[in-house]
């Protein structure tokens, strides 16, 4: 283990070195261009490759090559970046290759803008590119747990032979924190199932895995169900006692941390559930929530509510759900608390009519 | 009397319509993976199309690739494993619509992979349309009233687009007679030899028919790449060892 001061985008990209990445390809945008930077020099340093693609199209496209040839391999991207991924991170998946993928959110749709955002939410969890697919997505709220869940989503990307996904966001990739890092992993790329040439009737295929598995429909339906069953992860803060439970994930998280702090100091029973993992949604987590608990807050830096739907399956539309929409603009603890009580006063309002 | 014929990497009968090239290509690049004892070591890279029929018919390793992006799934698989034989093969509409960027890109870089792009002057697998390298005034299913190259642009002539760019090997051959055969074997000999040898990025164009969507008999095809096809796209090596050759 060594500690080090690190731009969120720097720890993620060392992170990635140190599970074993030895294959970068990729195109600059803001507000994840530091990852290919970093990438550039360090790579080489550990005999991999730093490849600046020609565009995203051929970026993921690389990585689908060097990720069938067995070796870890991953790319990043933004909002405009991302969208252009989702081809190539289909095929990914239909293939069932292991890969990893960063989004740092932007702003917007369109160009959109370079601002801290929350907003590829529905692109990262719904699968994103055609048919059907899902990938392990991870959403880190600080320097320290990108590190972590980077070298989890490599590790989980092999296991289930799957793309996985850092959903992060700008303030996360551009803020300077003390990062503990682990120690340099080697990983054998010569896996059974990689290419690297064997002639005759021995010869591999990576191609979409449903054209050789009988009743793929239930094969593939039964890896993504014990993906979900088995890969949620979230926090949680207060939720048993709760009478508004925040939800939210990544830096807006870290903001109703001090929220839930704060509002317990005046009384207020504000919890929070974080989602560690979006998806799979961390359902399981709303079974431990107070089960008379008023309503939920979802807190994201978007313009339109995303989180929302998710919540509201998770809860079973049992309680109310409000949101508080940042746009790209990260609230103060304050702010989210007044939006808190007010919740509260409008459901007890409403539950005294129907008294 | 007994001496096999067939190259053991055609594990199938392929499965292409009668009188196709792509089966006579398929033959050549067997012979020379087999004869430079490579085929242990060869990874294919197709897309879609036509080509997409060789993964369970022609024995080496095959990464199939989004449409238009098999180059740089090459690249991805030839930069971690060089020891390995690596090539695209696709059809002109794969290579030079959707993925001009991907091959265009892949020779910028001079990257050491071997691309094989068969010109059948149309989309085939999709039933016929118009293709990047349709010759003016060709009727297909969308140019009905034949290619009005003013509207449609010119055809693409992919190896006049790289020869100024530093790459290792670069020709154009054909399927048309058995000798163009046995010259298309060498050029995809040279390729693979200019890849094998750290040569940098080749690239062997094949002029071919396609009877279904050319709507020919095979006989009639042939006539065509003979009489009209070549005019456009003129046979022979473009660079060697990195230099320019047929100026
Ligand atoms: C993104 C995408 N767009 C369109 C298609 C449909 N498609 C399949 S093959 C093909 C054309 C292939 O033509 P060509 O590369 O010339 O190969 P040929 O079949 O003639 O050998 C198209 C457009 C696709 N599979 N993916
Ligand atoms: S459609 Fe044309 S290119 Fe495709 S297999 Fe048939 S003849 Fe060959």
């Amino acid at each position: 283990m060594s500690r080090r001061l690190m731009k969120g985008n720097d720890a993620l990209a060392e992170a990635a070195v140190r599970a074993g990445c030895r294959f970068f390809g990729g195109y600059p945008i803001t507000p994840q261009s530091e990852i290919l930077e970093y990438l550039s020099a360090r790579l080489p340093e550990v005999g991999g490759t730093f490849l600046q693609a020609e565009s995203e199209l051929a970026g993921i496209n690389m990585v689908y090559g060097a990720a069938a040839a067995g070796f870890r391999a991953m790319t990043s991207s933004s909002g405009p970046g991302f969208s252009l991924l989702q081809e190539g991170i289909s095929y990914i998946a239909s293939a069932e290759l292991p890969a990893v993928i960063v989004d740092v959110q932007r702003y917007g749709s369109g160009l959109g803008d370079i601002f801290q955002a929350q907003s590829d939410y529905h692109m990262a969890t719904t699968g994103g590119g055609h048919g059907d697919y899902h990938m392990l997505v991870y959403a880190p709220a600080s320097a320290q747990e990108s590190v972590d869940l980077m070298c989890l989503a490599f590790n989980k990307a092999e296991e289930y032979r799957n793309p996985c996904l850092i959903l992060t966001d700008a303030s996360i990739a551009q803020m300077m924190e003390p990062v503990e890092l682990p120690e340099m992993k080697e990983v054998n790329p010569d896996k059974p199932w990689a290419v690297r040439g064997k002639s005759g009737q021995d010869f591999k295929k990576i191609t979409s895995t449903m054209y050789y598995i009988d009743d793929f429909d239930t094969y593939i339906k039964e890896k993504y169900d014990a993906m979900a069953e088995k890969e949620q992860r979230w926090e949680a803060l207060h939720i048993a006692d709760a009478d508004v439970v925040l939800v939210a994930y990544g830096i807006s998280s870290r903001i109703c941390k001090e929220a839930v702090a704060t509002a317990r100091e005046q009384g207020i029973r504000l919890g929070l559930l974080r989602p560690i993992t979006v998806w799979p949604f961390p359902v399981d987590g709303f079974k431990e929530v107070n089960p008379d608990v008023k309503a939920y807050l979802t807190v994201e830096l978007s313009s339109l509510p995303k989180l929302d739907i998710d919540v509201k399956l998770a809860c079973k539309m049992k309680s109310p759900v409000e949101n508080f929409l940042g746009g790209a603009v990260i609230p103060e603890s304050q702010q989210i608390i007044e939006k808190a009580v007010s919740v509260l006063e409008k459901v007890e309002a409403t539950s005294c009519l129907k008294n | 009397m007994s001496e096999k014929l067939i190259p053991n990497l055609l594990v199938e009968d392929n499965k292409f319509c009668p009188g196709c090239g792509h089966g006579i290509i398929n033959r050549v690049v067997a012979e020379v993976l087999e004869e430079m004892d490579l085929a242990d070591k060869a990874v294919g890279s197709l897309a879609v199309g036509c080509a997409c029929l060789m993964m369970d018919t022609f024995g080496t390793d095959w990464i199939q690739a989004p449409h238009g992006r098999a180059a740089a799934v090459a690249v991805g698989v030839k930069r971690v494993r060089p020891e390995c034989c690596v090539f695209t093969y696709q059809g002109d509409g794969d290579s030079l619509a959707i993925g001009f960027s991907e091959t265009m890109y892949a020779a910028l870089r001079n990257e050491n992979i071997t691309a094989i792009i068969v010109n059948n002057g149309i989309f085939g697998m999709t039933g016929g349309q118009m293709a990047p390298t349709t010759l003016p005034g060709q009727r297909t299913t969308t140019s009905p009233q034949g290619r009005n190259a003013d509207t449609t642009g010119q055809p693409v002539n992919i190896i006049n687009q790289i020869k100024e760019v530093p790459v290792g090997y670069l020709a154009r051959g054909s399927v048309d007679t058995a000798k163009e055969i046995n010259k298309l074997k060498k050029y995809i000999r040279t390729a693979i030899e200019t890849q094998m040898s750290g040569g940098g990025y080749s690239l062997v164009e094949i002029l071919s028919p396609c009877p279904t969507n050319w709507k020919m008999t095979l006989e009639a095809s042939l006539d065509h790449i003979k009489t009209k096809v070549k005019e456009t796209y003129p046979l022979g090596e473009y660079v060697k060892n990195g230099e320019r050759v047929d100026a």
